[in-house]
């Protein structure tokens, strides 16, 4: 159990702030690097924080009909992610809110973003609105099971699944990176990422298809402020869960429970340096592949439980005691 | 006023309606008062038995032979009192809901009795009595069951039933003759006594035929098939009651009679205990997330949520049975979590369908929506009902679920096949379970009560009256109890703990403080903290939604986007069918739904389509696979016996006198 200190606290908030700030760039630099190699010259990095901007400023419309569920949605999808971002292990270990909620509490806290969204996909009451809604709700169903798994697989090493306990557990003993148990779970996990954060080949964020659809389709009637909100969480949603994967895989860098000044400057380079080049890598990827079909998608995710299934076993079968 | 004028019939009516409307009134009033005073003196002597000394009390007069024995110690204590909570939120419901809905006296005086006959079956202390109880608890169950036996749906959901709880007492009758005869003894106390002598055979007999009575009581598969059927159709606070309350008595049979009289039991006991719960749970939510009949959702919730609690029940035996007695410890409480959590979210849930019910009259989520705007705090109270079945943080369900899936990881595996094989499954089972709940909570929310009506029925909706929302308004504080402040149940499930032995209730269960922590286990979680650090949260994102708020135009308010149409029309919106159709659609090999497409062509031109017909069913595939054929069997067998009986007295004298000689010869 890792004790709390003030700079343990600085670092936390400090990795809320990064957080906030950093989304739109990241977002900003995944498009830059699509653009350059689909040889367009690219709106620029920037170019999502001047689009919150110029949303922010705009009317506040509210859809006829639609209840305090729509108008709330953004915000708790919002909320949910910062609140993730204090919890995660991303510059320091030692989070004031470490020992008050473990893997499972942050899967949940995700799992509640996405209830909300799709509650106001559902407010809406247009086919939009209900097919996103729809369709995203049944990925996120199918993907739990993977998600839980993976969760189980990575706690087995450090007898634990609160986050500070599996990334010192990792840091501490490095090589079991390379077991077969770590390396399952890291595609598990990977592909439940990519699906949860509606990336390529499972939904395509940049789609203006209304029958390809799944995030944009149940987010079709925001605007103005909203779907800044809307557009800033999801980017932070991208950047927290690139940081967890970061961290749980390769934790390197990261500053300790009780940290000094350096380590926590340290830990902000490494961990931007780490989100970075897997944003790039995802990036790059996301070139060469198209979306799937949406009934095949089951099958992805089937075949990510498969590997999360194995990854649980094999780590219980070929399981170092540590400690 | 005998001369009533020709053109205004209505004044005598009036007349006589109003002295009737005040004596309905106050038998809705008494029947709910009864039923909740009865709840208050679960509560109080449930509590009173978990934490202070047993209660016994004997009877000899009333039965003749053995007498009644009542004996409440701190696991019947939990159930009586966790009964009683939900009869006291049902009682003050019941108030509005039999006025608004017309109730006759018949079901006023046997809601009390039902309630009454719940909380005696905890509190038996021996077999005669507590089958007695058993079969006080189904019979009243029936009766209410069939409270509008004008409709033929309830008259076969109301046969289904009987057949079913009839022959689970059938089961449960065997199991403990059985048990008594082996243990020597009619009281639970004596059979415990001597349980060290009971053959293996015998325990194998008793374990199987338990948990085919006590199973089908508790919704768990394969004998599940009368719960989408009965909790549908029962008036919903009878629905409250029997999935919030009745459901529970099959687990305390199983806990009662397996766990503490009969345990311990071998590592099969738990691993069958398992594969059930994990069976029950995952087909559960399967039909739950495709069923459009909200009260059928929930039912179908119900026997998911009796799985895992079985599933846990059976964890907590096997890791036990391994030595693994402080996980197993936590498994225990993780069932205790989770009974309490379902007992108060489905109330709520009930409630609140019953509250749509009487308001519009449907029950069918096709033809529901809107009614956020016309019934907000029927609407808010379904919410944390549905949040809670949703095992999602802030819901009452998700801390027994968390506590579940640490026990199911942190289980030992070194050198132990079998655990390393069983776990990661459960675990998975477990997770598909909260994945697929999620999406039928949402549905059963989103669609039921968000968007527009769907009909005019649901677009007439008004709300219900102030009894009605005092009732869900407790079972709410519960639900918000269970969500953020489970330390509150702490020192309770350690007495009930500690009563269970055989899983590891000697050891130290976790610790329900402002932390959960887990004994002997790196790991700890805190619902209440993470509640007030997301309240904070959101109103930073709120703070963040702000934002150049200077230099916008004032807000509007406009109609939705119709993609270049006038305007949309209600039908245009996802209807629960259309929403869980990908669902439906990937696990089409489970739920086997009966599609029909039927195309009209034009008759100038097949190339132009006149009008599509869709017609879809989803049935239960497993009750018609498994029902179906023993159904026909049954009436097959019964035709051949009619046979025997034309009604001939001369044939039947012939039997009388056969049967007679028969006998005479056997006796020789």
């Amino acid at each position: 159990m890792s004790t709390t200190t003030g700079l343990a606290a600085l670092a936390t908030l400090l990795q809320v702030v990064a957080v906030v700030a950093a989304a739109p760039l990241l977002v900003g630099g995944m498009r830059q690097v699509r653009a350059r190699l689909e040889g367009r010259a690219g709106g620029g990095i920037g170019q999502p924080w001047r689009d919150l901007r110029k949303l922010l400023r705009k009317q506040q419309i509210t859809p006829a009909g639609t209840t305090v569920v729509f108008g709330f949605a953004p915000a708790v999808v919002a909320g949910t992610t910062l609140l993730i971002a204090a919890i995660l292990p991303l510059i320091a270990l030692g989070s004031p809110l470490d020992p008050a909620a473990d893997l499972f509490g942050v899967v949940g806290l995700l799992f509640l973003g996405t209830v909300a969204l799709t509650l106001a996909g559902l407010d809406t009451g247009t086919a939009f609105g209900g097919m996103g809604s729809s369709r995203e709700i049944t990925i996120a169903a199918l993907v739990e099971p993977t998600i839980v798994l993976a969760v189980f697989a990575l706690s087995i090493p450090g007898h634990s699944a609160n986050l500070a306990a599996i990334v010192s557990a990792t840091a501490d003993h490095p090589g079991q990176l390379v077991s077969p148990g770590s390396l399952l779970a890291f595609v598990a996990l990977a592909i439940v990422i990519i699906a949860e954060t509606g990336r390529l080949p499972v939904d395509n964020p940049s789609t203006h298809l209304e029958l390809t659809m799944i995030h944009e389709a149940m987010v079709l009637e925001y605007s103005g402020p909203k779907l800044a909100l809307v557009e800033w969480a999801s980017g932070m949603r991208l950047t927290v869960l690139l940081g967890l994967i970061a961290n749980l895989f390769l934790p390197w860098g990261i500053a300790g429970a009780d940290p000094s000044m350096l380590a926590i400057l340290i830990g902000l380079v490494a961990i931007s340096v780490k989100i970075a080049l897997l944003a790039g890598v995802l990036a790059t990827v996301e070139i060469f592949i198209a979306k799937l079909r949406y009934f095949r998608i089951p099958e992805l995710l089937a075949g990510s439980f498969l590997l999360a299934l194995l990854a649980v076993t094999a780590s219980y079968f070929f399981a170092t005691p540590t400690n | 006023m005998t001369t009533a004028l020709p053109d205004s019939p209505t004044v005598p009516a009036l007349d006589k309606a109003l002295p009737a409307a005040r004596r309905a009134h106050a038998q809705a009033v008494a029947s709910g008062s009864v039923t909740a005073a009865l709840g208050v003196l679960g509560v109080a002597l449930g509590l009173s038995a978990v934490f202070g000394a047993p209660r016994h009390l004997r009877i000899g007069w009333l039965l003749p032979l053995v007498g009644v024995i009542f004996d409440l110690g701190p696991l019947g204590g939990f159930f009586v009192a966790a009964t009683g909570a939900v009869s006291i939120a049902v009682g003050i419901y019941a108030v509005g809901y039999a006025q608004r809905e017309h109730w006759a006296r018949f079901p006023l005086v046997m809601l009390p009795l039902f309630v009454a006959a719940m909380l005696l079956v905890p509190a038996a202390g021996s077999v005669t009595t507590f089958l007695l109880a058993w079969e006080l608890m189904a019979a009243a169950s029936l009766v209410l069951v069939l409270s509008e036996h004008h409709r033929a749906q309830v008259r076969s959901a109301g046969a289904f039933y009987a057949v079913m709880t009839q022959l689970g007492f059938a089961a449960i009758l065997l199991a403990l003759v059985v048990l008594s005869a082996a243990g020597g003894g009619d009281a639970f106390a004596t059979i415990a006594a001597g349980s060290g002598g009971i053959s293996g055979g015998t325990r194998t007999a008793v374990l199987l035929l338990t948990l085919m009575g006590f199973g089908s009581k508790a919704g768990l598969l394969p004998l599940h098939a009368w719960l989408p059927r009965a909790h549908p159709e029962a008036p919903s606070p009878v629905s409250a009651l029997m999935s919030a309350a009745m459901v529970n008595m099959g687990i305390y049979g199983l806990i009662r009679i397996d766990l503490q009289i009969l345990g311990p039991g071998p590592h099969w006991w738990g691993l069958t205990l398992m594969v059930f719960g994990a069976l029950s749970a995952v087909f559960g939510v399967l039909q739950a997330s495709v069923a459009t009949d909200l009260k059928r959702l929930l039912a179908y919730s119900t026997t998911e949520n009796m799985g895992l609690v079985t599933l846990a029940l059976g964890a907590a035996t096997l890791l036990s049975s391994y030595g693994a007695r402080q996980v197993a410890a936590m498994a225990m409480t993780a069932a205790l979590l989770l009974i309490l959590a379902h007992a108060a979210f489905k109330t709520l849930a009930f409630l609140g369908a019953g509250s749509v019910l009487a308001a519009t009259g449907l029950r069918d989520l096709d033809k529901l929506g809107g009614l956020a705007r016309r019934m907000p705090g029927t609407t808010v109270m379904f919410g944390i009902a549905a949040l809670g079945a949703s095992g999602l943080p802030l819901g009452a369900g998700f801390v027994g679920e968390w506590l579940l899936l640490q026990s199911l990881i942190h289980s030992p595996h070194e050198n132990n096949t079998l655990l390393a094989l069983t776990m990661p499954l459960s675990v998975g089972a477990v997770a598909l379970t909260t994945g697929l709940g999620i999406a039928a909570m949402v549905k059963a929310f989103g669609v039921g009560f968000l968007a527009r009506p769907r009909s005019a029925a649901a677009q007439a909706a008004r709300e219900a009256p102030t009894s009605m929302m005092a009732g869900m308004a407790l079972a709410a504080a519960a639900c918000g109890v269970f969500a953020v402040a489970p330390a509150a149940l702490g020192p309770l499930l350690k007495q009930v703990l500690a009563a269970l032995p055989t899983v590891g209730g000697n050891e130290a269960g976790p610790a329900l403080g402002a932390y959960l922590r887990l004994p002997g286990i790196p790991g700890s979680m805190s619902p209440g903290l993470i509640a007030v650090a997301l309240v904070v949260a959101v109103l930073l994102a709120l703070g963040l939604g702000r934002w150049g708020l200077r230099h916008r135009p004032a807000a509007a308010v406009v109609p939705l986007w119709a993609c270049g149409a006038d305007s949309l029309s209600s039908k245009m919106q996802y209807t629960a069918t259309s929403f869980a159709e990908p669902l439906q659609r990937v696990f089409d090999n489970v739920l086997k739904p009966e599609t029909d497409v039927e195309v009209t062509h034009f008759a100038e031109s097949q190339y132009l389509v006149e009008k599509v017909t869709y017609r879809t069913l989803q049935a239960d595939p497993l009750e018609q696979r498994l029902y179906t054929p023993v159904v026909r069997a049954v009436t097959t067998w019964a035709q051949w016996v009619r046979r025997a009986h034309p009604g001939s007295v001369h044939l039947y004298l012939a039997y009388g006198a056969l049967g007679l000689l028969i006998v005479l010869v056997i006796s020789r």
